[in-house]
């Protein structure tokens, strides 16, 4: 029975999402709004690696780094090479990932307050590296005129059109990002609901207790990490072809510990958290626009409040018991 | 090479009072201080106004410095980090919130102070000439001052721990929180001094640092990573290794700099930290998992 209520709850929520809201908003003209949204859903895709990590137990403020490599990834494929904007996609992902593997055999093995800020100084890493391979990144002018994504079709078949023959291009993002969005949550939720899931949340507990029963830990660590930073290499990827441009600074240390914020104001507890965190605090980042120069002091300022007051994060309203 | 030794000596004894402040917050409250860049950046403006812009003597700006950064410590931790501690499900919510104090200092800085880089008149004027010693060596006075300064500060700071009543409560708090306790040690008040201390040498390090690299509202977060950096390599938590982690850097940056650009020292500085970091997770002086 609850789990009916469940599945009917989020199939409202994707009625909403793909159909009610950007019909209203294209309707309505409001193209600033449709930008926002696809923006949250953006962050939100990105953050949910942040959140898988902490499900093991780890603070990654490092999701920047993985961000950063999907998006030159596909900058680099698109502009450099004539394979399709859908392929670089996936093997930017795939790309980020694999990277991920590579750093993570080393990196997970430390705990607590050392794991985060090893992973703060690799976005900073990752931002010089793209600074430093010119050849390949453009160095800091970065990548720019990315061409819009082009055509899927299968066997002739169109399945998604060319966003340049689209008379909104916002609109083709939009889905891009909401679709993309919902597929990662999806995953997001039934990792957590596996076996696997019940694992990971072992590494949270004890790591030493869980290895001890038997679990192999570095290789779940490992891989969970890496569908992390497959999730934040995807979200890159996605973000540089809506703004068509790609900047080592486009993701830096302030955007992964946004990201961390987003996933922490959210709460932890709840697989659904990133996506409301992204949403208030980059809509309240909007709206504080008017206030000019006090915006981030602002904005600063309802962050310490809202840890102040709802330390467990916003969803912790909701579940209270 | 003399020249490039003791440029990184003396940059390294400026970061090692850095890493002081921050290890000693992380050890006795386990709260990674993002801010610590901004509260650097604050005690710089501070100088900056009381010893370039009013022309008062360095040591009332360096005290001026000390002590307004205290108080902010001070409330930081009575009114925010207390409290969520006390609330929270998790430890790990101070980090969020030590990253929302260092987004409010960044901008009450940038609103306070303006985004212009400002400097003030040396200390002391001149240049010393190593030649007549037989030393290849060609550095301002001003720049030995302030590294001796420092290095006094370290010392003095280290004596404080080793031998007066808080010092002694606050290494046993960091040893073992509830033994400490036990043994009638008052946590929150030792917390309290502990950030104000921390967050004192934070605005120390900026006051004595403006006069030679000057300041801008930008830099803090920059500040915070070269921290982390050095307590990392160090060993968070631990006196030895933030002193240790700040020399080690001053020097490796300070020989970078000179034989490589500016960008690749730093790319190669911190991919030898993940490194050093896999081969010795704890730091060179840290305790397993600290």
């Amino acid at each position: 029975m609850k789990n009916k209520q469940f599945i009917l709850k989020v199939l409202i929520a994707v009625f909403f999402l793909l159909i009610i809201i950007p019909f209203v908003l294209v309707y309505s003209q409001r193209n600033d709004y449709l930008y926002g949204i696809t923006s949250v859903a953006i962050l939100a895709l990105i953050s949910s690696g942040v959140w898988l990590s902490f499900y093991m137990g780890r603070i990654n403020i490092g999701q920047g780094a993985y961000a950063l490599f999907g998006a030159y990834t596909t900058a680099v494929l698109v502009t450099q090479t004539s394979i399709s904007f859908w392929l670089a996609l996936i093997l930017s992902g795939i790309v980020a990932a694999l990277f991920s593997i590579l750093i993570g055999f080393p990196i997970l093995r430390l705990k607590g307050v050392y794991f985060s800020m090893i992973t703060l100084t690799l976005t900073e890493v990752v931002k010089l590296l793209a600074i430093a391979l010119v050849p390949i990144t453009n160095g800091p002018r970065g990548i720019t005129n990315i061409p819009l994504p082009g055509e899927l079709s299968i066997f002739g078949l169109t399945i998604i059109p060319d966003f340049a023959t689209l008379e909104n291009p916002k609109i083709g993002f939009y889905y891009l990002a909401v679709i993309a969005m919902i597929i990662t949550f999806a995953i997001l939720y039934r990792l957590v609901h596996s076996r696997m899931g019940i694992l990971l949340k072992s590494l949270q507990q004890n790591e030493e207790l869980a290895s001890s029963f038997g679990v192999n830990i570095s290789y779940l660590r490992v891989i969970s990490y890496a569908i992390s930073s497959f999730f934040g290499g995807i979200g890159g990827a996605i973000f540089i072809n809506l703004t068509q441009s790609v900047y080592p600074t486009t993701f830096q240390v302030a955007d992964s510990i946004n990201y961390m914020l987003y996933t922490f104001l959210g709460g932890l507890s709840y697989v659904f958290g990133p996506i409301l965190g992204a949403f208030v605090l980059y809509f309240s980042w909007d709206i504080l626009f008017v206030f000019k120069e006090y915006q981030l002091l602002i904005y600063s300022s309802i962050i310490i409040l809202l840890m102040l007051f709802l330390p467990n994060g916003i969803l912790s309203l909701r579940f209270k018991k | 090479m003399e020249q490039i030794l003791l440029n990184g000596l003396i940059t390294g004894a400026q970061y090692a009072l850095i890493a002081l402040g921050l290890t000693l917050i992380f050890s006795l409250m386990n709260i990674l201080n993002f801010a610590h860049g901004q509260m650097y950046v604050l005690g710089a403006f501070i100088t900056y106004y009381i010893y370039g812009k009013l022309g008062m003597p360095f040591i009332v700006a360096v005290i001026a410095s000390g002590l307004t950064l205290a108080l902010i410590g001070a409330i930081f931790e009575k009114y925010l980090f207390n409290t969520v501690l006390k609330r929270s499900v998790r430890e790990e919510s101070t980090m969020l919130l030590a990253a929302g104090t260092a987004f409010f200092l960044d901008s009450l800085i940038l609103i306070i102070f303006g985004e212009k880089q400002r400097s003030v008149p040396a200390l002391v004027e001149g240049v010393f000439f190593g030649e007549d010693y037989g030393l290849d060596i060609i550095i301002p006075i001003n720049r030995i001052v302030i590294g001796i300064i420092a290095i006094v500060m370290i010392v003095a700071f280290i004596l404080f721990m080793q031998y007066s009543k808080p010092g002694r409560a606050m290494r046993a708090l960091a040893q073992d929180k509830t033994a400490a306790q036990l043994m009638g040690v008052n946590l929150d008040r030792y917390s309290l001094i502990g950030f104000a201390l921390g967050a004192m040498l934070a605005g120390v390090a900026g006051s004595l640092l403006v006069t030679i690299t000057g300041v801008n509202s930008g830099i803090g977060g920059g500040i915070s990573i070269q921290a982390f950096t050095m307590i990392m390599i160090g060993g968070a938590g631990v006196i030895s290794g933030a002193i240790l982690g700040g020399f080690i850097l001053g020097l490796v940056e300070a020989f970078g700099l000179y034989y490589l650009p500016g960008d690749i020292t730093y790319l190669t500085i911190f991919v030898g930290l993940m490194i050093f970091l896999t081969l010795r997770p704890q730091g060179l002086m840290g305790k397993p998992w600290g």
